[in-house]
């Protein structure tokens, strides 16, 4: 298939010859590019908006009403609420142990061991690790004849705690999922940012150590300057993911006890509740939600590659 | 009404009946199973073909089915077709699917429907009609439904006045797990009424044999919140009558009316009554994070008696529990209001035609016959028909023979599961969410305003 295509294409583009047809062969390599992009990303992107503007079943047009019902709905609101934790505290925190990682592992005895550690939890799945999780957090009444199996509830109990219910109480269970992304997340912001670190070329750190600055103005004048554009990414690329959440909020919750997100409940409301148009509604604030993020990561890029 | 395309209810339902059958073909491995597995390839010399002659001579021709029950379940089904096959020439070819209830529907919209199709909800049956593929049922699968079901079951398989399936397999949800050594060594009786149950359940919190009366549990992944709304139900029917109920599922009343909050208060003096749950499994919120699998469990381990759910739970209980009346576990019928009414909350499934050729027409009326019941019962464990013709001697376990009895009570008034009859968006999604939301602290006037509120307009 694909080689009967490519075999078109060459093809065509043999057939036209000559310098002012180079534009022409060109469009001819990007086309089907650019056709699977069409059939694949922009008509249902538009589709998606155009449906955002319908009722439940699609049948008639409602306007802005799913939109509005997303700003006004309490249900939906607490959904606002719980991204918008998900977004600011992810990134931030994941990077920020991941910087903190990969700084106190530079160069220190065990480190490739030491990385792989906090490295591993990248790879497993994200239901792996909400399902691991979702044991840690596991409660079983403090009570004769009933064992704790979480591991969390254990702990408190040793200390001569009430076991809690981790996962119900709001909003302190969202804080707790965030822990899961965070958990995963960090691995991937520790490597990059060790990767960063070690190019940092050695003359500059020699030469502000032969200035006197210490570990915390070394930090300040010296490494973070040299990895911004790492850090710029790291926290982005954590940012967008944070954003499409959805196999940790399903997994551990499924959106109960007010933990749901937008992503999940796009799904909630599309496939559960058959509610298409507020389905629809919810995709298209999703991605809305993630074009500053990357337009600030591309405008980022250029500069960096400008310089 | 559209149901949603995974209905973890049925799911689970099936999941259960379908681990029951396991259970117990594991448990039966002795002479019992081996006659029977032996038995249907020996049968097959040995079939009446008498009752199949009417179908006349359909060699050659064959008849896909779809359904949602994959292996081990399956077999039974497969086996209780080999009779008309036989007799009549016909081959099955019967297609399990664990993702139906989407395969389904993606398969009539795209014009490859199977020839017939076991549907397990009415919401369903109504979405695969609306396709315009379905063929209505013959006159004859109407006779029969009208001569072997009580009433009820022919207007679930009917839509816009027209009749299209009948129904084979049905399960029980008002049903109360309980132990029934326990109760014999305190001298505990069944509940005849709901006062009863009441009583009953007072007197197992002052005697502290127990640490709590009732087990509950209602996790169940994206799912969490429906054995509330059976729990639910199985009140609205008790406590509103069956009239009434079928206006509630309907949302001829609203949602937040008299009955509903009445309804859930009453549910709510078992389930969210600190002293009355959670045997073994914490406070009233532990209801929210468990599961519904591991809630009745504790009835074996002393930590609580009761537990309402449905007759697939048998499933729940370890290999080699002996669930029967005189055994560690078993289950009593959820009282109506007095002795007289006998309301019955289930489910079941629908046989859907979607060709009208001669042979597909045999095959449906062969299943809505007391014959093919018969067949079924007698291959299979933990399955159990509505149907009058039914057996009930034939049946596998103590659980299938009280469902069937149950079933078959002329007094027996039976309704499907509400739930799985209202929209999606309330059956599936804000039924859930607010019970859940009610287990863990919301009050029951808030929790049915907010259902009323997400209902479709």
């Amino acid at each position: 298939m694909f080689a009967a295509v490519m075999g078109v294409i060459l093809f065509v583009a043999g057939r036209v010859g000559g310098r002012r047809n180079d534009r022409v062969v060109a469009y001819a390599y990007l086309a089907p590019a650019l056709l699977m992009l069409a059939v694949g990303l922009v008509y249902p992107g538009i589709r998606t908006i155009y449906q955002s503007f319908f009722d439940a079943s699609l049948q008639s047009f409602i306007g802005l009403d799913n939109y509005k019902t997303i700003f006004t709905d309490p249900d939906q609101l607490v959904v606002l609420r719980n991204t918008v934790l998900w977004v600011v505290v992810t990134p931030f925190v994941a990077t920020a142990i991941g910087m903190l990682y990969a700084i106190l592992v530079d160069k220190a005895r065990m480190e490739s061991f030491a990385k792989a550690l906090i490295f591993l939890p990248m790879a497993i799945s994200f239901v792996g690790a909400s399902i691991i999780w979702r044991f840690v957090y596991t409660y079983r009444p403090d009570q004769p004849g009933v064992q704790q199996i979480g591991l969390l509830n254990q702990i408190i109990v040793w200390f001569g705690g009430e076991p809690q219910q981790w996962l119900v109480e709001s909003p302190l269970n969202t804080f707790l999922l965030i822990v899961v992304m965070i958990w995963i997340q960090s691995g991937f912001a520790m490597t990059v940012l060790s990767a960063a670190i070690k190019a940092i070329p050695d003359d500059i750190v020699e030469a502000a150590r032969l200035d006197g600055v210490g570990p915390w103005g070394m930090f300040r004048f010296v490494t973070l300057p040299s990895i911004r554009p790492a850090v710029v990414v790291v926290l982005t690329t954590i940012g967008i993911g944070t954003l499409k959440v959805f196999d940790i909020v399903r997994t551990m919750t499924g959106g109960q006890f007010d933990t749901s997100v937008i992503a999940n409940e796009f799904y909630s409301q599309s496939f559960r509740s058959d509610n298409q148009g507020l389905g629809a509604a919810l995709a298209v604030l999703l991605f809305i939600l993630v074009i500053p993020i990357v337009v600030y990561n591309v405008r980022h890029l250029r500069a960096s590659e400008s310089r | 009404m559209s149901g949603q395309p995974t209905r973890p209810a049925f799911r689970v339902a099936l999941a259960g009946t379908l681990g029951v059958g396991l259970a117990f073909s594991l448990a039966a491995c002795g002479s019992s199973d081996d006659t029977k597995s032996g038995g249907s390839g020996a049968s097959a010399q040995a079939i009446d073909c008498s009752p199949y002659t009417k179908y006349g001579d359909l060699k050659g021709k064959s008849v896909s089915v779809f359904a949602s029950i994959v292996t081990p379940e399956d077999q039974a089904y497969k086996d209780s077709y080999k009779p008309f096959e036989n007799c009549t020439g016909v081959t099955i070819k019967y297609e399990g699917d664990k993702s139906f209830e989407t395969q389904v529907l993606v398969r009539a919209q795209a014009g490859n429907p199977p020839d017939i199709a076991i549907v397990p909800q009415p919401g369903l049956l109504k979405q695969l009609v609306a396709t315009g593929k379905a063929v209505p049922a013959s006159p004859e699968v109407g006779a029969n439904v009208d001569k072997f079901w009580s009433k009820d079951w022919r207007e679930y398989g009917t839509v816009d006045g027209k009749f299209y399936a009948a129904p084979s397999g049905a399960s029980i949800k008002s049903l109360v797990w309980y132990s029934p050594t326990f109760f014999k060594d305190n001298g505990y009786q069944v509940p005849k009424t709901l006062d009863e149950l009441k009583t009953l359940t007072d007197k197992m919190v002052a005697d502290k044999k127990i640490p709590k009366p009732w087990c509950a549990g209602i996790s169940s992944g994206e799912a969490t919140g429906w054995p509330v709304t059976d729990w639910m139900e199985d009140f609205v029917l008790r406590l509103s009558g069956p009239e009434t109920y079928d206006k509630w599922v309907k949302h001829q009343i609203p949602f937040n009316g008299p009955e509903s909050t009445a309804a859930l208060d009453a549910v709510g003096q078992y389930l969210k009554n600190p002293a009355y749950v959670n045997g073994g499994l914490g406070d009233v919120k532990s209801i929210a994070t468990t599961t519904f699998q591991d809630a009745g469990l504790p009835i074996l381990e002393g930590q609580c008696a009761l537990h309402r759910q449905a007759s697939f739970y048998a499933a729940n209980f370890a290999k080699g529990t002996k669930v029967a009346e005189d055994g560690e576990v078993f289950a009593f019928y959820l009282p109506g209001k007095d002795t007289a009414s006998k309301p019955l909350l289930g489910g079941g499934e629908f046989n859907l035609a979607f060709a009208d050729r001669p042979e597909v027409k045999a095959f449906q009326q062969y299943l809505s016959t007391d014959t093919w019941a018969n067949v079924k019962a007698s291959v299979s464990q933990g399955w159990v028909s509505a149907n009058k013709g039914l057996d009930i001697s034939k049946l596998g376990s103590p659980i299938d023979k009280l469902a069937a009895t149950l079933l078959q009570d002329p007094a027996a008034v039976f309704r499907f599961d509400g739930s799985d009859q209202m929209p999606a968006a309330i059956g599936s999604n804000a039924f859930w969410k607010q019970a859940t939301n009610w287990i863990t602290g919301q009050d029951t006037q808030t929790t049915v305003n907010n259902i009323e509120k997400a209902w479709p307009k």
